[in-house]
C-alpha cells in the first residue's frame, strides 16, 4: 500500500491530467450532443416525412454501430477528406454525434407522450408553432427527458475512455501510461476504476433524486 | 477533398470481415449466456428477504453500471494474472463481458419479477409446490417471458459492446476493420463497410427477437 501511494503520489498530475480531459470531453459531447439532439428530436416529431427520413437514418445508424467504430471512423475519415481534427477533437465529435442519437430518441419520446389536445390549445389561442414549441412543449418535453438525460452523461462518461484507443491522454490512457512505468496493473486500474464510480454514482444519484423530484410533480 | 470511392480493397478483406463478425456474436452469446445465470441469480437476490443478498446484489449492480466496460475488460486481462488467474484473451473477455451484461440483466430481470402477477405465485403455493418450485416452474416462464424484449436489447448492446475485445487483440469485426485501415488505407470504405455490417447485424438480430416474441404471446 505504501509503494502504491508512493507511486501514486509522483503520478498525481498526469493522473489528475487526465481526469480533467476525461471530464473535459464528457461536457463538450454532452453540450454538443444536447444541441444536436434536441433539433433530431424536434425534427422526428415534426418535421414532413421527406426530411423526418434523413433524421431517422442518422438515429439508427448511430444507435446500430458501436462506439468503438464510430470514434475509430471519426479519427481516420475526416483526415482523408481533408478536414484536420486532433485525436481529442475526433473523438469529442464521435461521442457528440453518439449521444445527439440517444438525446433525440429522448426528446422524441418525451415529446409524443404529450397530450396533442395541447398543442391545438396552443394553436386555437393564436400562437405560431414556433411559439407553441419554445412555450409549451418544449419546457415539458425537456423536463421530462432530465433523468434519462443525465444517463447519457454517465454513458458519455464511460465511453470516452474508449478514446483511449485513438491514443487521447485522458484518464485509462494516463493510468495505462503509469502503469507502463510502475508495473502496478492491480492498484491503477482498480484506482482509474473507482474515479470513474464517484463521477458516475454522483451523477447517477443527482438523476435518480431528480426523477423523484418530477415524480412527485407530475 | 480529392478521394474517389474504391471499395475493392475492403471486398479483397470481407472474408476476415465476416469472420471476425461471427466471432463478435459468439462473444456476445457468450457473454449473454454466462450473465443470464449471474443475471438471474442477481435478480432472484435483489427482491429476496434477506437484507445481505439485496445488498450484494445492488453494489454488484452499482459498481459495474458505472464502470467504463473497457477498464473492466483489462483489469480483469491485464491484473487478473498478477493474482494468480491465468486466462486467455477470450476467456478473459467473455468473463468481463458476462459480468457486465449480468448488472443490466439483473435490472432486466427484476422489473420481469416485479411483473409476475402476485395471484399465479398464490396459486402455486396453493397447490402445494414448495417455494423453491414455484419459483422454478411458475414464476420463471412467465419472468423470462416477459423479459424477452429488453434481453432482446441488451443481447444487441453486448454485441455492439463485443467491438472493445479489439483493445485486446481479438480478432472480431472492429480489430479487423482497423487492420484493413492501415493496410489499405480505404478509410470511408472500411468503416462504411464496418458500420453496415453492424447495423445489417443488429437489425437482424432485432427482427429475429421480434418473431420470437410473436411465437409467445405475452403473459
Amino acid at each position: 500500500m505504501d509503494a502504491f501511494l508512493a507511486q501514486l503520489w509522483i503520478a498525481r498530475w498526469p493522473l489528475f491530467d487526465g481526469f480533467l480531459m476525461t471530464l473535459g470531453i464528457s461536457v463538450g459531447a454532452i453540450v454538443f450532443g444536447t444541441i444536436l439532439g434536441c433539433i433530431v428530436g424536434i425534427q422526428l416529431v415534426f418535421a414532413p416525412l421527406w426530411l423526418r427520413f434523413p433524421f431517422r437514418i442518422y438515429v439508427d445508424l448511430m444507435r446500430g454501430t458501436p462506439l468503438l467504430v464510430l470514434i475509430l471512423a471519426a479519427f481516420y475519415v475526416p483526415a482523408v477528406l481533408g478536414l484536420s481534427l486532433s485525436a481529442a477533437q475526433a473523438g469529442t465529435l464521435a461521442l457528440g454525434l453518439f449521444a445527439g442519437a440517444h438525446i433525440g430518441e429522448l426528446v422524441r419520446g418525451s415529446l409524443q407522450a404529450i397530450p396533442p389536445g395541447q398543442i391545438e390549445a396552443g394553436r386555437s389561442i393564436g400562437l405560431t408553432f414556433p411559439q407553441i414549441l419554445a412555450n409549451v412543449l418544449l419546457p415539458q418535453a425537456l423536463r421530462t427527458s432530465l433523468p434519462p438525460w443525465i444517463n447519457t452523461g454517465v454513458e458519455l462518461i464511460k465511453g470516452s475512455s474508449l478514446l483511449s484507443m485513438i491514443g487521447v491522454g485522458e484518464l485509462l490512457l494516463k493510468t495505462q501510461e503509469v502503469i507502463g512505468r510502475n508495473f502496478m496493473t492491480i492498484q491503477f486500474y482498480v484506482f482509474a476504476g473507482i474515479l470513474y464510480l464517484v463521477v458516475n454514482i454522483a451523477l447517477d444519484m443527482l438523476g435518480k433524486s431528480m426523477e423523484r423530484r418530477l415524480g412527485a410533480r407530475l | 477533398m480529392n478521394y474517389t470511392l474504391h471499395f475493392g480493397a475492403v471486398w479483397a478483406s470481407f472474408d476476415h470481415l465476416l469472420s471476425g463478425l461471427a466471432i463478435g456474436l459468439a462473444l456476445a452469446v457468450a457473454a449473454v449466456a454466462v450473465g443470464t445465470v449471474i443475471g438471474l441469480l442477481s435478480a432472484f437476490a435483489s427482491v429476496s428477504r434477506s437484507r445481505l443478498l439485496r445488498g450484494i446484489s445492488g453494489t454488484y449492480v452499482l459498481l459495474i453500471r458505472n464502470i467504463p466496460l473497457l477498464v473492466l475488460v483489462l483489469l480483469v486481462y491485464f491484473a487478473l494474472p498478477a493474482t494468480g488467474i491465468r486466462l486467455d484473451k477470450y476467456e478473459s473477455f467473455i468473463g468481463s463481458l458476462a459480468l457486465y451484461a449480468g448488472a443490466y440483466l439483473t435490472e432486466v430481470f427484476r422489473a420481469g419479477l416485479l411483473s409476475v402477477p402476485k395471484g399465479i405465485v398464490e396459486a402455486g403455493r396453493a397447490i402445494g409446490l414448495t417455494r423453491m418450485q414455484t419459483n422454478i416452474s411458475v414464476v420463471m416462464p412467465v419472468m423470462l417471458r416477459n423479459s424477452l424484449p429488453s434481453l432482446g436489447n441488451t443481447f444487441i448492446g453486448m454485441f455492439k459492446d463485443s467491438s472493445i475485445a479489439a483493445a485486446i487483440a481479438i480478432p472480431e469485426l472492429t480489430f479487423e476493420a482497423r487492420k484493413i485501415n492501415v493496410d489499405t488505407f480505404r478509410v470511408v470504405e472500411t468503416w462504411t463497410v464496418a458500420s453496415g455490417l453492424y447495423i445489417a447485424a443488429c437489425f437482424t438480430i432485432a427482427a429475429l427477437l421480434r418473431m420470437l416474441e410473436r411465437r409467445f404471446p405475452k403473459f
